[in-house]
């Protein structure tokens, strides 16, 4: 290896191509189906048909019989072996946490709930024994509807009366109520949050093997955090040590939150590895992750707004049911509450807020976080109440909504539902929007389009969202059983190329690119001689892995802060060997000086060098040069900004056309813009889909409607527009990057600014409220004078 | 993902095709772009024991014309289709249906052949053959026949074909001038396939009346229908705005959609009004009206 010498041009801030493309784009990416192991077995699952079943019996004799098959397991066996129910990972007063066993013991509460599985020498094997099985369902009346769960005759769980997971609120209900019964104007809507399938374009994989010599299981598995796979599966699920326990997670194809969490095939595949004394490998066909990858939203709210004659907002009320499927899910509790109804204030200086949140078991696919996980709930919300307001007082929808942003002189800003805004100022990204949008002719242009029969629409969304949810003493207060710090170990090798090992996980994300750019900065060198590991928990130091938008501002913080201690050792060395005082070396584009002498000089590499030599270091000094670093911030950062959506409604046939779509964003500092931008635009266009095409429908005895991608609408490209994308910047203060997040913004932002537009599109014919998603069925029977049907 | 197991073989002929379903008989499928049977044995909804693939056999591709038809061979594809300029400029509606299937994957492998034959209720082509007056022709071990459009479709997922005989090729008739066809769909947002598909085709006499009008509705219903009453409609008209629209409203009241996530039966009925005028106003356009 040649040691690095070039010193690089500043990287922080530059829009770097993605380093990790090459090998995607041309097939070599190595995702775990991509992991092919001697003697390795398939294991294919067993799944409910029904929605709600007692299991009466279960027959394996036919699927045992079948050449090829290894074993064939059920819900019992595992229960008699010591595998326990999957934990949730997040604990609220009261909560009613059903056992979830990893295949069903007596009970199969959703269709796809998987039953049994089958081991066998061929994936194809294992598909043909897995229907040998012979399981005796006594059907169940199911529950499914969000809506009327509370009330209905079937009780899912013994242990949760009127099917109520957790009843929880927040905000003070007393100044609520004395701001309603005083306010001139009190506006009042139901929504519905529909519910969405994640849709990773790599659908979940595990492969397990067991080393009999070492006794040490390694678990190769499609996870966002592995980490937190080993912790939770090792020690509450399997029983496993951890030093003994290794879980890869490779190039891994999205994940948008559906990956988080434990899933039961990959605890059977653990398993069953061990016992069976045999890899063994599952990958989800398209199918099974319908049914049983954690879907996302789902809530049903009662909205009110208690509002002054000039449009303040004085008040929010708020009463949510959020499904959250037949059991829970990892981190499901948190998404309905810490992560929903903290977030009502949305950008607006709201003195009185208050929220009732119902979480509610139905016979569904288990729900938990998605892209966004709970702040798009809450943004589509107040976005949404924030027009019907301004429309119910006759004001403009920008007017009523800088009337009632948070000031820029009131940050930090605590809101009275428990958030404390880190920085913000709102009104610059809304007038670069507006001035993107030419805002001034747009309405000409509606007005005049009216005139003619066509329907333009022009949607808002002044969103403010929150990333990086910290610090860890706070959320482990609030029912956490995981901290949210993230780590990072940087490794200078004796030539002064780097190894990142960061607790953070890419899949997607481009950490490869970003963190080399933050490392490349920080140090001088090349991006060549920066590599970046992750997803491995034999390589990696514990970390959290990667949600909630929080990557840039704990991953690339902690390795900020491993890059500081690498150089003030640094800087140690290079002093004595030029022998010149500490305090007078200086350290720029990879060359450390002495002060007002720029030839007294030693390279990085040299000093690396010098560092791992050992022959002349300061006394007392250790040698090497690597450094940990594991941060937990003060404080959640909060991105904020303008989106604008203009949309025309067809009058003939209720089709959506997209006319233009403004974003400004405002996500801190940026390391890499180009980044930025395609995590904005895959982000919008996630947040049109939900509000235009993706719904997940349940018949009402609990069978999916939709559970295929010839049925479930996930946009394509020809349905989306070339995005008019700006950025302002407000760095964060509570890192020391000033970063803030960028991976969810898009999808928050842009639900209520499309509906928002289609809503004012359709004000011609009276139409105040129509319910995602807004299909052109929906759209057209509205526009023919009624508001029934689909 | 992974079908029921099975055997496969690619015969070089027609003649060893036939004799390959004759012994394997109910348990034999023919395989041509795979785009739907594949798909159905993934699932395991199909579970054939048998696949006789029809790619390595001889002439049953090609596009050519042949005293006043159109000849298509069934396993010509999607994609060859909409790029023939035969078929651009004698059938339009063929390509306009042809070019809207699906996504290139599916048009690079999908055939005629193959979507006449599985008869899907929203598959485009049928709506076309049955607007174009095509004939079928069919091969089976007691010789050839010709089934003319109409009766070729049966009912939803059917047709008249055996189970032992095989499409070979598909005839359209032509016309002279001031002819001129359309098809136009509105998409399922999600697989694609029409929600509602109309093809027209429409002969204008010289003083621009309609001498002749063909129209074919499908995606809303279990197959596709030809509109007597709308083709009634037209006939001996000047192809008016006005005219058209009542076309159209025959169409609409014509078909049989029922609710679904995709809309009410009120919407779909509307639908069918709407690219029912789109489709007769192209062809009429066409026709040089
Ligand atoms: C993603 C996707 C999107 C699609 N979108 C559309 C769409 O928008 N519109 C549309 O119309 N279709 C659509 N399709 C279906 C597609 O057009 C299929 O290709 C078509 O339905 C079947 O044609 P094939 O050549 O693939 O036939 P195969 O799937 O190979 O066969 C289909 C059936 O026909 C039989 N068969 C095939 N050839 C013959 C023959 N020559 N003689 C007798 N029997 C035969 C087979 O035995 C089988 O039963 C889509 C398919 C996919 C996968």
């Amino acid at each position: 290896m040649t040691a690095p010498t070039t010193p690089a041009p500043s990287l922080f801030g530059a829009s770097i191509k993605r380093r990790e493309d090459p090998r995607f784009i041309t097939g070599k990416g190595r995702f775990t189906d991509d992991v092919v192991m001697p003697g390795m077995t398939h294991a294919a699952f067993v799944r409910s048909p029904h929605a709600f079943a007692i299991i009466r019996s279960i027959d394996t004799s036919r699927a045992s019989a079948l050449p090829g098959v290894r074993a064939v397991f059920t819900g019992e066996q595992l229960a008699a072996a010591g595998v326990n129910g999957l934990p949730a990972g997040w604990l609220l007063p009261d909560i009613k946490v059903p056992y979830r066993p990893v295949l069903s013991v007596g009970h199969a509460r959703h269709v796809g709930e998987a039953v049994a599985v089958v081991i066998a020498d061929s994936a194809a094997v294992a598909r043909d024994a897995a229907e040998l099985v012979d399981v005796d369902y006594e059907p169940l009346v199911a529950v499914a509807d969000t809506a009327t769960a509370l009330s209905h005759p079937t009780q899912i769980h013994d242990i949760a009366p009127d099917n109520r997971c957790f009843h929880w609120s927040i905000g003070d209900a007393a100044p609520v109520d004395a701001a309603f019964a005083s306010a001139p104007h009190v506006v009042r809507q139901r929504f519905v949050n529909n519910r969405l399938a994640a849709m990773a374009m790599e659908p979940r994989a595990s492969l397990a093997s067991y080393d009999v010599a070492g006794d040490e299981l390694t678990l190769y598995v499609t996870s966002q955090n592995p980490h937190v796979h080993r912790l939770i599966m090792g020690a509450f699920v399997l029983g496993l040590a951890e030093h003994r326990f290794r879980v890869i997670a490779p190039d891994v194809g999205g994940g948008f939150g559906s990956k988080i969490f434990i899933y039961p095939e990959e605890v059977v595949v653990a398993w069953a590895a061990k016992k069976i004394g045999r890899p063994v490998k599952w990958t989800a066909t398209r199918s099974e992750s319908f049914l049983t990858d954690a879907q996302g939203r789902d809530h049903v709210s009662e909205a009110e707004m208690a509002l002054s004659n000039d449009g303040k907002v004085l008040a929010l009320r708020v009463k949510t049911i959020a499904n959250v499927g037949s059991g829970l899910s990892l981190f499901a509790p948190a998404v309905p509450t810490y992560l929903y109804a903290t977030l009502l204030s949305g950008a607006y200086a709201i003195p009185a807020i208050h929220c009732e949140v119902d979480a509610v078991f139905t016979n569904t696919t288990p729900v938990d976080a998605y892209r966004g996980a709970g702040r798009p709930e809450a943004c589509y919300l107040i976005e949404r109440m924030m027009d019907l307001s301004a429309k119910h007082l006759g004001m403009s929808p920008v007017d009523i909504r800088r009337l009632n942003f948070i000031p820029a002189h009131a940050f930090p800003y605590q809101t009275p539902v428990a958030l404390c805004y880190d920085s913000g100022n709102y009104e610059p990204a809304l007038d670069m929007a507006l001035t993107k949008a030419d805002y001034a002719s747009l309405l000409q242009r509606q007005a005049e389009g009216r005139a003619n029969g066509r329907y333009i629409g022009i949607g808002f969304s002044t969103y403010i969202e929150a990333c990086s949810i910290a610090p860890s003493q706070v959320v482990g207060a609030l029912g956490s059983q995981a901290g949210l710090y993230e780590s990072a170990h940087v490794r200078v090798h004796p030539t002064g190329s780097v190894t990142v090992y960061t607790g953070s996980h890419s899949h997607g994300q481009g950490h490869e690119t970003t963190f080399a750019q933050i490392v490349a900065d920080q140090l001088g060198i090349p991006m060549d001689a920066v590599d970046i590991v992750h997803g491995d928990t034999g390589k990696v130091q514990f970390g959290m892995g990667t949600y909630g938008s929080r990557s840039g501002a704990l991953g690339g913080t902690s390795i900020y802060m491993s890059l500081q201690k690498i150089k003030d050792k640094a800087k140690k060395i290079a002093a004595h060997l030029l022998e010149a005082a500490e305090a007078d070396i200086e350290f720029e584009g990879g060359k450390f000086y002495v002060r007002g002498a720029p030839d007294r000089a030693k390279q990085f590499a040299d000093v690396t060098l010098a560092a791992y030599l050992g022959h002349n270091l300061p006394s007392g000094l250790e040698p090497g040069l690597e450094a940990t670093s594991f941060f937990d911030p003060s404080n959640f950062t909060f991105p904020f900004g303008t989106h604008i959506a203009v949309v025309e409604i067809e009058r003939s046939t209720g089709h959506v056309t997209l006319l233009n779509y403004i974003a400004v964003d405002d996500v801190g500092n940026v390391i890499n813009p180009m980044i930025v931008d395609g995590m904005v635009h895959g982000g919008i266009a996630q947040g049109v889909a939900q509000a235009l095409w993706e719904s997940v429908h349940f018949a009402p005895d609990g069978q999916p409607l939709n559970a295929s991608l010839m049925e479930y609408a996930v946009p394509r490209a020809d349905q989306l527009i070339k995005y008019n994308t700006g950025r302002t910047v407000t760095p964060s203060p509570v890192n020391p990057l000033g970063v803030k997040g960028a991976g969810e913004t898009g999808t928050i932002a842009s639900t209520p600014a499309i509906a928002n537009a289609v809503m004012d599109a359709l004000s011609p014919f009276g139409v105040s409220h129509i319910d995602m998603p807004l299909t052109p069925s929906k759209l057209w029977t509205a526009m023919n004078g009624s508001t029934g049907g689909l | 993902m992974y079908p029921a197991s099975f055997s496969y073989s690619s015969p070089t002929s027609l003649d060893d095709a036939l004799a390959l379903l004759a012994e394997h008989g109910e348990d034999a499928k023919l395989l041509a772009g795979g785009h739907s049977l594949l798909p159905l044995m993934k699932l395991r909804f199909a579970q054939p024991r048998y696949l006789v693939d029809l790619r390595r056999i001889a002439n049953l591709s090609g596009i050519e014309r042949s005293a006043g038809e159109l000849k298509i061979g069934a396993m010509s594809t999607y994609a060859a289709l909409a790029a023939s300029d035969l078929v651009r400029t004698l059938v339009p509606m063929l390509a306009d249906a042809a070019a809207q299937i699906g996504d290139p994957q599916v048009r690079n492998r999908g055939t005629i052949g193959g979507s006449l034959a599985h008869a899907d209720p929203a598959a485009d082509l049928p709506t076309v053959m049955l607007a174009a007056d095509a004939q079928m022709a069919v091969v089976g071990r007691r010789g050839t026949r010709v089934i003319p459009a109409q009766a070729f479709f049966v009912g939803m997922l059917t047709t008249s074909l055996a189970p032992d005989e095989v499409l070979t090729e598909i005839r359209i008739p032509l016309a002279d001038a001031r002819e001129g066809s359309a098809y136009d769909k509105c998409r399922h947002p999600a697989s694609r396939f029409a929600l509602v598909g109309v093809a027209a085709s429409i002969r204008l006499a010289a003083d621009g009346t309609v001498l002749h009008a063909r129209i074919a509705v499908g995606g809303m219903g279990p197959m596709a229908v030809r509109v007597a009453g709308a083709e009634a409609a037209l006939k001996g008209h000047a192809p008016t705005a006005e005219v058209r629209h009542a076309a159209a409203a025959l169409v609409a009241a014509a078909v049989d959609p029922q609710e679904d996530l995709q809309g009410t039966v009120a919407y779909k009925r509307n639908l069918a009004q709407v690219y029912a005028e789109r489709a007769l106003a192209s062809a009429v356009h066409r026709a040089g009206g």
